[in-house]
């Protein structure tokens, strides 16, 4: 009895919140709330914090002061910044190539029908499901100098006859860094591309055999064009990731060799984490934001004008 | 398909795929193997002799065991393994409830506030951990697994947010709608119609949730200093390397161990994965 009548009263203290939730704002307000609080603690404030970190002074153990753009001024003068803006556009332009490139290819491979389909695209998919770090420590002892397997397999094969510095020359280096990252990026265009195959209706491709076209043209003039949308993303996906990309380069050189390794995220991190210069640091990571930014917009007019054509 | 001569399924089809899986899976047989192989073969230079770069006779576990015995490997395990899961669930938790306000609710500036979550959906970290770990210091946060709970749900949220509203929007209104007539309240539509049809929609962002945060490296290199509260990737990074020493069979044991407890789930889910793989990337 008691039991009742109290949740008959809660009920009652309860239904007018209820009754609010039934209007389709608030309702909305209160499901956004915890995504916004999140987000707001953790990505606009830190933002906010960042550029007034950036225009500081501020390094380990001294709070700093306003400097205005003294940061800015300061990296842009530094031999080592533009050589990790060159590398940055270098590393996401190449790889962005060559993974939308092996992708389709891949993605082509796996669109008919053949025995053990199933397991073969399980398996393809394990470059992009195992962390990061973990695979690249792998690739760094097969790029070691002195026990390369890779080293070995070309010197049996009889292209070389003396032991190949990977990681010791600068072009290799970023060679190397690139040829990984490519490694880990093919599968999720592969897949995502695949997705995106299987949604074009093979009797678009059988009337344009029937109209004659090669099998070259059925792909430049059907596949492609319906491919573009889901395209477009992956690629602004990939770029974004291959541009902001730490991982990779901290386990291959460290941004090294004399720092001729470097993105925009290991050279912050060696400088603001590293030496303790934060307000140098945090100008580094924030100097990606007008490239990334420009990158994002650019990329979404096109996928309007594409989705809208 | 076109099916031509078999020759020529050979040299288009089956060689290059043989090839591409044998590249994509390589580094992964080379863990393996290393794992096994005992320090007197490792550091055999690769120009020696008897260097048999593909296969050991003589199987060892002493790399495995230095793991468990000599570092904090399981702590690492069991760190990744909470944070993960934890931020997972967080992360479901409000993407599930916002996914369904913008996709499902007509209010103000919503198509605003999608847009902004598709926005923060590609802020990638690099560009806030500077400042962010100031403000996790001034939290009391450092050092500590919450750093990274509360703090990986920033790229985990938008992701799930994305997804879901996806696998709402292709949830007819009209079942809401029976529901409304029978008396239900639009909270109960929600969480009672129309969520659970939404639930491999929720699994496919939780797997992808908990892979993204098990990859995750540089909040927690940033966040995190004492080796007991380390996760798998820093832990291996840290602490199997001593200045310019690579401990090579101990870090493959480790980058191998590391790996498993993400390959099974995915093992089990590779169809929900694969799922919301593409899902993430329709517009």
């Amino acid at each position: 009895m008691a039991v009742t009548a109290l949740s008959a009263a809660e009920s009652k203290r309860l239904s007018p919140r209820l009754r609010r939730l039934e209007d389709e704002r608030w309702l909305a307000m209160a499901l956004l709330t915890p995504t916004a609080v999140l987000l707001g603690l953790f990505i606009a404030y830190p933002f906010f914090e960042g550029v007034l970190l950036s225009l500081s002074s501020t390094r380990v153990g001294d709070p700093g002061h306003f400097v205005g753009l003294k940061n800015f001024h300061k990296i842009w003068d530094d031999s080592i910044f533009r050589t990790t803006v060159w590398n940055t556009f270098w590393y996401t332009g190449v790889t962005t190539v060559f993974k939308l490139a092996l992708g389709l290819w891949l993605a082509i491979l796996l669109n008919r029908h053949f025995k053990g389909k199933a397991i073969v695209r399980a398996f393809i998919l394990l470059p992009f499901i195992i962390p990061t770090v973990l695979s690249t420590f792998a690739w760094k002892w097969m790029f070691d100098p002195t026990f390369s397997v890779i080293n070995w397999t070309l010197f049996q094969l009889g292209f070389i006859t003396t032991r190949i510095n990977w990681l010791g020359d600068p072009d290799l280096a970023m060679t190397s860094i690139i040829v990984i990252n490519i490694w880990r990026g093919v599968p999720f265009f592969a897949i995502t591309l695949l997705a995106g195959l299987q949604t074009i209706s093979p009797e678009l491709h059988e009337a344009a055999a029937i109209d004659g076209a090669r099998p070259w043209a059925r792909f430049w003039h059907v596949t492609w064009p319906l491919l573009m949308p889901v395209t477009l993303v992956v690629v602004l996906f990939s770029v974004i990731q291959t541009f902001a990309d730490f991982q990779l380069v901290y386990v291959m050189t460290g941004g090294g060799p004399a720092n001729a390794t470097h993105l925009f995220a290991t050279y912050a991190y060696q400088l603001g984490i590293g030496t303790g210069l934060l307000s140098e640091g945090a100008a580094i990571s924030l100097a990606m934001f007008p490239f990334l930014f420009v990158i994002v917009v650019v990329q979404l007019l096109y996928i309007r004008r594409v989705e809208t054509r | 398909m076109i099916e031509g001569a078999l020759w020529r399924r050979w040299v288009f089809y089956n060689i290059p795929l043989i090839l591409f899986v044998f590249v994509l899976l390589f580094p992964f047989y080379w863990m393996i193997v290393t794992t096994f192989r005992p320090d007197g073969e490792l550091y055999l230079p690769w120009n020696a002799p008897n260097y048999m770069p593909f296969w050991t006779n003589n199987p060892t576990i002493e790399h495995i065991l230095y793991l468990f015995e000599e570092t904090s490997f399981m702590r690492w395990m069991f760190n990744t393994m909470f944070i993960a899961l934890v931020s997972t669930v967080i992360s479901l938790f409000c993407g599930v409830l916002a996914g369904y306000a913008l996709a499902r609710l007509n209010f103000p500036y919503a198509g605003g506030l999608g847009t902004a979550i598709f926005i923060t959906y590609l802020v990638p970290q690099t560009l806030l951990f500077i400042p962010l770990a100031e403000i996790i210091r001034n939290f009391q946060l450092g050092d500590t697994p919450w750093s990274l709970i509360l703090t990986y749900p920033t790229f985990l949220i938008p992701f799930c947010t994305w997804l879901m509203m996806g696998y709402f929007k292709a949830i007819p209104k009209e079942l809401e709608e029976c529901a409304r007539i029978d008396g239900a309240s639009r909270w109960k539509a929600m969480l009672y119609i129309v969520i659970p049809v939404a639930v491999p929609g929720i699994l496919s962002s939780g797997i992808i949730a908990f892979t993204l945060s098990w990859n995750e490296f540089i909040y927690a290199l940033v966040f995190l200093s004492s080796p007991d509260q380390k996760t798998v990737p820093v832990g291996v990074t840290s602490e199997l390397i001593r200045g310019d020493v690579f401990f090579w069979g101990p870090l493959m044991a480790g980058a191998l161990l590391g790996s498993i407890p993400v390959a099974i789930v995915y093992s089990f889910f590779v169809e929900h994965y694969v799922s919301g793989l593409t899902g993430s990337v329709k517009g």
